[in-house]
């Protein structure tokens, strides 16, 4: 220690925060975390002060998709933890780097029911990477630098950091410190040791697979993302000519207008995505996890695929579906040492039989492309064209922010993804009400970036007071609603597997008024209900850059997502849209 | 435990920090696995602690539950011993009805089983045994018929055999 300097537990935890390269946090203040907030306003890092604090964790997620960096969020005890438990969850499933702190009764406190008292690190444990209850002010430099050590490395993930309000509060001689630089020596983590290289063995044995495959299929996730390797994915998938499908969460891993990209494979994932897996003879999973919304009905899922799959996180190898090559590693490194061993094996080889498996995947391609039909005039808009619309007039660099239901599918599926971090959504735990918060993270990480929230109004109900944050913080975010007056996904359900039984899906068409409702959260709210009004209503949008700005599409409730896979069948059971529904043989 | 070789003996090394024991079950819990039983206790590293625990290899896919527990930041060291890799045992302590008239039948089955008299009155003798699991259960079935009237078993420890 070279600088003997005194401070409080809560000084020592926002200076921790600005060493930890922190640039902004997004909170909440209240009883347990207040010390914590005085030194905030002499503090570089900047505050976003949300409504609510699952808003926080959403907005931490959104910066982290977006930016690559850890998101940092800052709550006070007891509901302000609870609250946040389902954004905890929500990167927890979706591995999103993420530091949490909450505010915590003081330590004597701890255990009899005080106010605001819950046990937060109990609560947490199962949807955190880690968590921590600081017991000493003096830990707190060495528990921020664990914290972000653990979000950041190995299969990134939120962790929470439980703070006592005695060992941050400078009334209590218990918040007295003596500042250090923490290093990773000082972190104490010995049951910790992430591995990020490949065994040099399994990667020539998957080099030696892919070599003999006569119908590959690159089956890239989020862990391409995670691991920064889309460049590296593009160098593979060129010198090998093999196609990518690439999942909900790796969307923008791979070019939607690259000729290899056959796009989102799974539940509505595209026929060709679909089928390609399917019949597909070797599947190369890189940083994908064989979700069931992948996968469909696992028994019958890729009969005859041999499979390689890379993962950083062991567990995965081998949990859903028997891998023949299993390497754990980071995915960057693994494909670049893949690359390698390719062409120590002599580099690519096309067999013939692969020129075959081209020909019959750009046949499906031709036969089943993502079909609609446009509204007759005077009817209701149709969703997909409002996201053609949004697609041909945004640049390629926009950020798409989206929520859960068929609006994020429509999303996924028509909106064109050409780079990397362009495409932020809730996968796995597949969270309502994701878009707005995400999509205010993401434009406070990129703030020169477009940034689109596509939303359902559902999803809307759900967490739209954020959009107070976002005009009061100056945060320009544009949110596409689509409003159907229904919770759309669970309709379709009910509509295909429950007979047409409606059951309290139906919302209200009017109420709430969404354009009044929107300006009164100080955004520029717009109505469009008919086609040769959408295009005008976005360009406008796009020309307003002092407030967020809210566009109501009034869409069909009796449009459907299709293709879909019905859950508990294979994928080989794909239902195409109803008008192609005589091509399948 | 019909078949023997269905239960796994797991050690793990765990960081002896508050907390801990709860991660380890509450990960068993969430992911379905049954634990068939549990013994903790610090190691001579004081920093450490053990956890041994036997799972039904039947009823939970061992290798997920050795990585899942690998995943917990505080779990520090996992060792998985087959029944013929390693020497186990489990301690019991019983108190048994030991009246007069079964009292001399009581003590001869203590002396052939090579138990312990921990404390005795005229009604009832507290006994500690130490073997195999299997030996336990041999042994608690020959003590029903006096009666017992309490009993604890630790779960079983283990440990490598020599190499």
């Amino acid at each position: 220690m070279s600088d003997k300097l005194r401070m409080s537990g809560g000084e020592a935890l926002i200076k921790a925060l600005e060493r930890a390269h922190v640039e902004v946090m997004f909170g909440l203040p209240g009883g347990a975390i207040l010390p914590v907030y005085d030194p905030i306003i002499d503090s570089s890092i900047r505050h976003i002060l949300v409504r609510h604090e699952q808003g926080a964790g959403h907005m931490a997620e959104g910066y982290a998709h977006a930016t690559g960096r850890p998101g940092v969020a800052m709550v006070t005890s007891g509901p302000a933890a609870t609250n946040i438990v389902t954004p905890l969850c929500d990167a927890f499933l979706d591995s999103v780097p993420m530091v949490c702190i909450t505010g915590q009764v003081p330590l004597a406190a701890i255990g009899t029911d005080a106010f605001q008292e819950c046990d937060t690190t109990g609560i947490t444990m199962a949807v955190t990477k880690h968590n921590f209850l600081v017991t000493e002010a003096q830990d707190i430099p060495r528990t921020i630098r664990a914290a972000f050590h653990i979000a950041t490395t190995g299969r990134p993930g939120p962790v929470l950091v439980d703070i006592p309000k005695d060992i941050v509060d400078p009334v209590n001689p218990r918040s007295v410190m003596t500042w250090y630089e923490a290093t990773d020596a000082d972190m104490d983590l010995p049951g910790y040791h992430p591995l990020t290289q490949g065994d040099p063995e399994l990667i020539r044995a998957a080099a030696q697979l892919i070599q003999t495959a006569q119908r590959p299929v690159l089956y890239v996730g989020g862990g391409i993302l995670k691991s920064r390797a889309a460049e590296a994915l593009l160098e593979l998938a060129e010198m090998l000519q093999i196609p990518v499908v690439t999942t909900l969460m790796a969307r923008g891993a791979f070019p939607d207008s690259h000729q290899l990209c056959l796009g989102m494979p799974g539940m509505h994932g595209n026929y060709t995505a679909v089928m390609a897996m399917q019949e597909s003879d070797l599947l190369i999973s890189l940083g994908a996890r064989f979700d069931d919304r992948v996968t469909g009905k696992l028994d019958g899922f890729a009969p005859e695929a041999k499979i390689i799959h890379v993962d950083i996180d062991p567990a995965e190898l081998g949990k859903v579906r028997k891998v023949d090559v299993g390497i754990q590693g980071d995915c960057r490194l693994v494909i670049e040492d893949l690359c390698a061993a390719l062409r120590e094996l002599g580099g690519a080889v096309t067999p013939e039989a692969r020129r075959a498996w081209r020909s019959t995947l750009s046949g499906w391609q031709e036969k089943f492309p993502l079909v609609y039909e446009q509204s007759e005039p005077g009817h209701k808009l149709k969703p997909q064209y409002v996201l053609e619309e949004l697609r041909d007039n945004n640049p390629d660099d926009t950020i798409l922010a989206s929520g859960v239901g068929q609006h994020q599918m429509y999303a996924s599926q028509y909106w064109r993804f050409n780079h990397p971090y362009t495409w932020i959504n809730s996968g796995g735990l597949g969270t309502m009400g994701f878009s707005i918060p995400a999509a205010i993270g993401a434009k406070v990480g990129k703030p020169d970036r477009r940034v689109w929230a596509v939303d359902g109004d559902g999803c809307f109900q759900m967490t739209a007071q954020e959009l107070v944050t976002a005009s009061v913080e100056n945060v320009p975010i544009k949110v596409a609603l689509l409003n159907n007056s229904y919770l759309g996904m669970v309709r379709q359900w009910q509509e295909m597997f429950y007979d047409e039984r409606f059951s309290e899906v139906y919302l209200s068409e009017n109420i709430p008024d969404y354009v009044k409702w929107s300006e009164a959260m100080g955004c520029v709210g717009i109505r469009v209900e008919s086609p040769e009004e959408v295009a005008p209503a976005i360009t406008k949008a796009n020309a307003i850059n002092d407030r967020p700005v809210v566009i109501e599409f009034r869409t069909d409730p009796r449009e459907n997502v299709f293709p879909m896979v019905p859950a508990g069948k294979t994928n080989s059971e794909l239902l195409v849209d109803p008008s192609q529904e005589h091509l399948r043989r | 435990m019909s078949n023997p070789d269905r239960f796994h003996t797991i050690v793990t090394i765990v960081e002896n920090k508050p907390g801990v024991l709860a991660r380890v079950a509450g990960l068993f819990a969430r992911r379905g696995y049954n634990i068939e039983s549990l013994a903790v206790a610090p190691t001579n590293e004081e920093r450490f602690s053990r956890i041994t625990f036997t799972v039904d290899v039947e009823s939970a896919p061992l290798e997920q539950v050795v990585k899942q527990l690998n995943k917990l930041i505080n779990v520090v060291e996992i060792r998985e011993l087959p029944p013929s890799e390693c020497v186990s045992r489990e301690l019991m302590l019983v108190t048994v009805k030991a009246d007069s008239r079964d009292r001399r039948e009581l003590m001869e089955l203590i002396d052939d089983w090579r138990a312990y008299v921990l404390a005795e009155n005229t009604k009832k003798i507290m006994l500690s045994f130490s073997a195999r699991t299997a030996r336990l259960d041999e042994f608690e079935e020959c003590l029903k018929p006096f009666g017992i009237v309490e009993m604890q078993r630790t779960g079983r420890v283990a440990l490598p055999l020599l190499s």
